[in-house]
């Protein structure tokens, strides 16, 4: 089969131990059978190591952070898409997702083609909106709610009972055992993230993930659990193995047909031990360890440029379950002029 | 008593439960055990069987062969309805 050419830009090219999944969102693409992809990477930090792969990125534009405003954002785009004609982006930050999402229809005016969850989806599944999200759809949620201030901690009982979990509205979480914990962890991500935090009921049992693709009409067009097998400190998967479990699959689908999720997704459950399931965060973006999806028989990434391309993609209905993926670490040797290439003209 | 029917032994006696990703590495005659099991074989039939082949028992058989039954039921790999 003839493989058509396409320019996909990609973000999230730092592979770092906080990955982000723009390299195994590359690998997808480049094994793809349909395409043939040139692949623009957007970088916000110059030590993003994607950066500096190019035989996995042809192209790097360094971009202005979202928060320095959407607009200056968008610039940037277009100038980059004048040079390289791009004809999908796939953002991968949590951060930059809502700018990517509010000037979507410009990008789409522009000729790019993007595959993202509607404004709508994107706000009501915020971890802040998990109780509402769980009644709303009939899902299993941990008791939760934000707080704004310390002096909401003594309150904190008997609506919750220790330990607890108190998380940023964005990054981390932390088991509290007691008070004095609450208040250890509150100002700690207060810091980093601000204001609310989320005081979370602690639910025992495993840490499962589903991968999903939803293709806007309440249909999934792929979906694979994993369970991780080998965290790190930051609570990030370095190993994970895919399951063969109906029920997770069936929760998913239950999910993206009743939001009519559209875009790719990680739903990030608890298994009790008694079988029951928690939803706990929906990551409204694939994530870092996709390839594991590939590597079993989904290729969502491809299927993913497929509906941003407007073409028809037939469901995934297989996928192989017990494969593994292991990540590791590697040292790059890189030239100071490339570094100071990207630094100074913000293009490599 | 009945494995459940999603789990996977190799020959080298090892387990994958593709429900929750766990895996195991049993002894030789553990795995043979779990593969009589899996043959729908019940314990009057493996114990006669084991004990045919092995140096053991009936007491010592039936110990170890009942921790090992807790064990799988521990880790979730028995079918809940057993067969009789």
């Amino acid at each position: 089969m003839k493989k058509t050419k396409i320019t996909v830009a990609v973000s999230g090219l730092n592979n770092t131990d906080n990955p982000g999944p723009g390299i195994p969102v590359i690998r997808a693409l480049r094994e793809s059978d349909a395409f043939d992809v040139r692949i623009i990477g957007l970088a916000y930090e110059n030590l993003e190591p994607g950066i500096y792969m190019h035989d996995v990125v042809d192209k790097v534009y360094q971009v202005p952070y979202p928060s320095i405003g959407s607009d200056k954002l968008l610039q940037r785009l277009a100038y980059i898409h004048s040079i390289e004609k791009i004809d999908v982006l796939i953002p991968n930050f949590d951060a930059e997702l809502y700018s990517f999402i509010s000037f979507e229809h410009k990008l789409h005016e522009m000729g790019i083609g993007t595959w993202l969850p509607t404004m709508e989806q994107f706000e009501e599944r915020h971890k802040t909106k998990l109780p509402e999200y769980g009644k709303k759809y009939g899902v299993n949620v941990p008791h939760s709610r934000p707080i704004n201030s310390i002096a909401e901690i003594n309150s904190l009982t008997p609506e919750f009972s220790y330990p607890l979990l108190v998380k940023g509205k964005f990054y981390d979480a932390y088991v509290a055992f007691n008070p004095e914990q609450v208040s250890l962890y509150f100002n700690k991500i207060a810091t980093k993230w601000g204001v609310p935090i989320i005081i979370q009921q602690f639910i025992r049992g495993t840490e499962v993930n589903v991968i999903a693709l939803g293709d806007g009409k309440g249909n999934t067009i792929g979906a694979v659990p994993m369970r991780k097998q080998y965290i790190t400190d930051k609570g990030k998967a370095w190993g994970g193995i895919t399951l063969d479990d109906q029920n997770m699959l069936d929760l998913c689908h239950k999910i993206l047909k009743k939001t009519k999720w559209k875009g790719g997704m990680e739903l990030e459950l608890i298994k009790t031990f008694d079988n029951k399931y928690y939803l706990i965060e929906i990551n409204p973006r694939i994530p870092a360890w996709v390839y594991l999806a590939v590597g079993a028989g989904q290729n969502i990434p491809e299927a993913m440029v497929k509906l941003a391309l407007g073409k028809k993609v037939k469901p995934f209905t297989t996928y192989e379950s017990g494969k593994m993926f292991i990540r590791y670490s590697w040292d790059m040797i890189v030239d100071l002029k490339e570094f100071e290439q990207l630094s100074t003209n913000g293009e490599l | 008593m009945k494995l459940k029917k999603k789990i996977a032994v190799s020959e080298t006696g090892f387990i994958f439960d593709p429900t929750t990703g766990d895996s195991f590495s049993l002894n030789p005659t553990a795995a043979e055990i779990l593969n009589l099991l899996k043959d729908g074989k019940n314990e009057k039939e493996i114990k006669k069987e084991i004990m045919a082949e092995y140096d053991v028992d009936e007491s010592t058989f039936e110990r170890s062969f009942l921790d090992f039954m807790a064990m799988l039921r521990l880790y979730n790999m028995i079918e809940e309805h057993e067969e009789n």
